[in-house]
């Protein structure tokens, strides 16, 4: 018969009209400044840098290699070097950057600079709600607004915070065994200097 | 002599539908559709001549999202275009990623771990089922029905949406494939999720059938409308749902094999008359395939690594030569040629796109057709435009 098939489909849609009544799963949508839907742990917006310790400036992580700065498809990423070195989380010289800009109206939240970076110094936010009244400046980040602690980013993604500490730990511990190697191999060289003959008896 | 008849034979391969000539009374009217019409799915200009309603002439204007995708590709690394193709067609960036994978794979000659291949087949044909699912619901929104059935296909949508936002990170630009595997590894609980949203997909299927299939309004609007002739389909280069809506049996998927789907038992579904209705059903009979699919690929995912150890991410230098990876992506056959010198950026990157190359058709599927077909007609081609212009 003629009509069948629409009155088939409107069948279809009464069911789901009436439906919303009864089943929550019918219910697809949320009103959203109300409501909301939490980010899930993989979420990815714009990048930051994580710090370790209270001090931002001292617990910067990033040290200025600037593959992320080559990296960056959008080339969103300006980075400048420092003269001077300081100490990083195992207490090796290196350099930081004296300035770490990101333009986030640039940025198209492709994660590059988080995959490629090898000290795990900068990490994606999730934070997404950031209309701003200046369009330029309010847009382009600087280093000190771009910094987040190591908490911080532990709130967010917590599984990968834990891999990227553990990690960490491990170089940080294998530095410091292979310098503690190292400074009982030089104890034991600057005891030989001392007295040359016990060692020289010793080995024959 | 010979050489005559093939020439007339290869005319009559063409077969191109007869001129439309006007019938002389009055004059043709000029109409610029787009760009900034709703039915043109973003920028994209139609210039059409009229005889009335009938169409007598039209030209397709394309080139106003052009983004200069391939020129930025060959002076970026050959990681950096990752995220670039997922901005190609936007609704379905995990195949553009596989595509641009499988390129970069064969230039550089790397293998891809078993665990990572059926992740990306999963991933395929998810993206596979929201894409034909949409663009059915943009169909039915042209034809006037404006929101039900396209608001019943974003509600299955978003549920494979969030899925890859888990996976990924990201709804839209997923950015995932990389050279020699995946970025990140499955959770045993994202594949719960899968297989749970797997398994609502057939009934959502069933449902947008029973409220479309046999619809009167929409047989009478699409049946022995926009028809596409074998031939001219095969001339023209035209692939995916379209070229298979009009009786060729072509799909890359079983063609190349590519990935693993010889592994897989699944079917191609054909049209018979290559008119609007036989694409709309191959899409649904797609989504059904690609369903299957997946359960096989969930069933049968292996444990193991999902990135080639010897891979690297960025700083490789492929040995001059060339390349080109395809899949069948759910508009088409999508290719990327790439040449390299040995440097760190490819020397020629080319996107094979299906969206521009099965618009090149319009005119003869449209010519003698109404005005209002037109629309109808465009919608089924189902294109995106910023897979048309790059």
């Amino acid at each position: 018969m003629l009509g069948d098939g629409i009155l088939k489909g409107m069948a279809e849609t009464a069911r789901n009209f009436f439906g919303s009544f009864v089943s929550d799963e019918r219910l697809t949508t949320v009103e959203y400044p109300e409501q909301r839907i939490p980010t899930v742990e993989a979420a990815r917006v714009f990048p930051f840098l994580v710090y370790d310790g209270a001090n931002w400036e001292a617990g910067m992580r990033c040290v200025a290699c600037q593959i992320c700065e080559k990296e960056c498809p959008p080339k969103c990423i300006y980075i400048e070097k420092s003269a001077d070195k300081k100490p990083d989380f195992v207490g090796k010289q290196q350099f930081y950057p004296t300035r770490f800009d990101i333009d986030v109206s640039v940025c198209m939240s492709c994660q590059i600079c988080v995959e490629v970076c090898p000290f795990e110094a900068i990490k994606m936010d999730t934070q997404f709600e950031l209309a701003t009244e200046d369009r330029f400046g309010g847009l382009l980040y600087d280093r000190k607004e771009l910094s987040r602690s190591n908490e911080y980013y532990h709130s967010i993604h917590p599984t990968e915070a834990g891999e990227v500490d553990a990690r960490l730990a491990e170089e940080k511990a294998k530095v410091e065994a292979r310098a503690k190697a190292a400074a009982e191999a030089a104890a034991a060289k600057a005891a030989a200097a001392a007295n040359p003959t016990q060692l020289a008896g010793g080995g024959s | 002599m010979t050489v005559v008849e093939n020439k007339a034979e290869r005319a009559e391969g063409w077969n191109r539908p007869q001129v439309i000539e006007p019938d002389g009374e009055g004059e043709l009217l000029e109409v610029a559709m787009g760009p900034h019409h709703p039915s043109t799915h973003g920028v994209f200009r139609m210039d059409v001549a009229l005889d009335g309603e009938r169409v007598v002439r039209l030209k397709p204007v394309f080139g106003y999202l052009h983004r200069n995708h391939e020129k930025i590709a060959e002076g970026a690394s050959y990681l950096a275009s990752m995220p670039y193709t997922d901005r190609l067609d936007y609704f379905c960036s995990l195949t553009n990623n596989w595509a641009y994978a499988l390129a970069v794979e064969k230039l550089v000659g790397q293998v891809v771990p078993e665990r990572a291949e059926y992740i990306r087949v999963i991933l395929a044909e998810l993206t596979r089922v929201q894409n034909h699912a949409s663009s059915i619901g943009f169909l039915i929104q042209e034809m006037g029905a404006s929101g039900t059935p396209l608001m019943y296909a974003f509600k299955e949508r978003e549920k494979i949406l969030d899925l890859f936002e888990s996976l990924t990170g990201s709804r839209m630009m997923c950015n995932y494939m990389r050279f020699g595997g995946c970025r990140v590894d499955v959770s045993a609980s994202w594949l719960d999720a899968t297989r749970k949203v797997v398994a609502g997909l057939p009934a959502f299927v069933d449902e947008f059938e029973a409220l479309l299939s046999s619809n009167e309004i929409l047989m009478a609007r699409c049946q022995g409308v926009g028809i596409l002739r074998p031939e001219l389909a095969i001339n023209a280069g035209v692939s995916g749902p379209m070229l298979r809506g009009s009786g060729v049996n072509y799909d890359v998927r079983k063609v190349d094999h590519y990935g693993i789907y010889d592994r897989f038992k699944f079917r191609i579904p054909l049209g018979d008359h290559g008119d609007i209705y036989d694409r709309y059903m191959v899409r649904i009979l797609e989504m059904r395939e690609s369903i299957k699919i997946i359960e096989q690929a969930l069933r049968d995912l292996p444990a193991g690594p999902i990135m080639d150890t010897r891979a690297k991410l960025r700083g490789f230098r492929p040995k001059p030569g060339e390349a080109y990876g395809r899949i069948e992506a759910p508009k088409g056959e999508l290719g990327f040629y790439l040449i390299s010198d040995g440097g760190l950026n490819p020397y020629r990157y080319r996107v094979r796109p299906p969206s521009l190359i099965n618009l090149t058709i319009l005119e003869d599927m449209c010519l003698g057709h109404n005005v209002a077909d037109v629309v109808l007609i465009f919608g089924s081609v189902d294109i995106v435009l910023g897979e048309v212009d790059r």
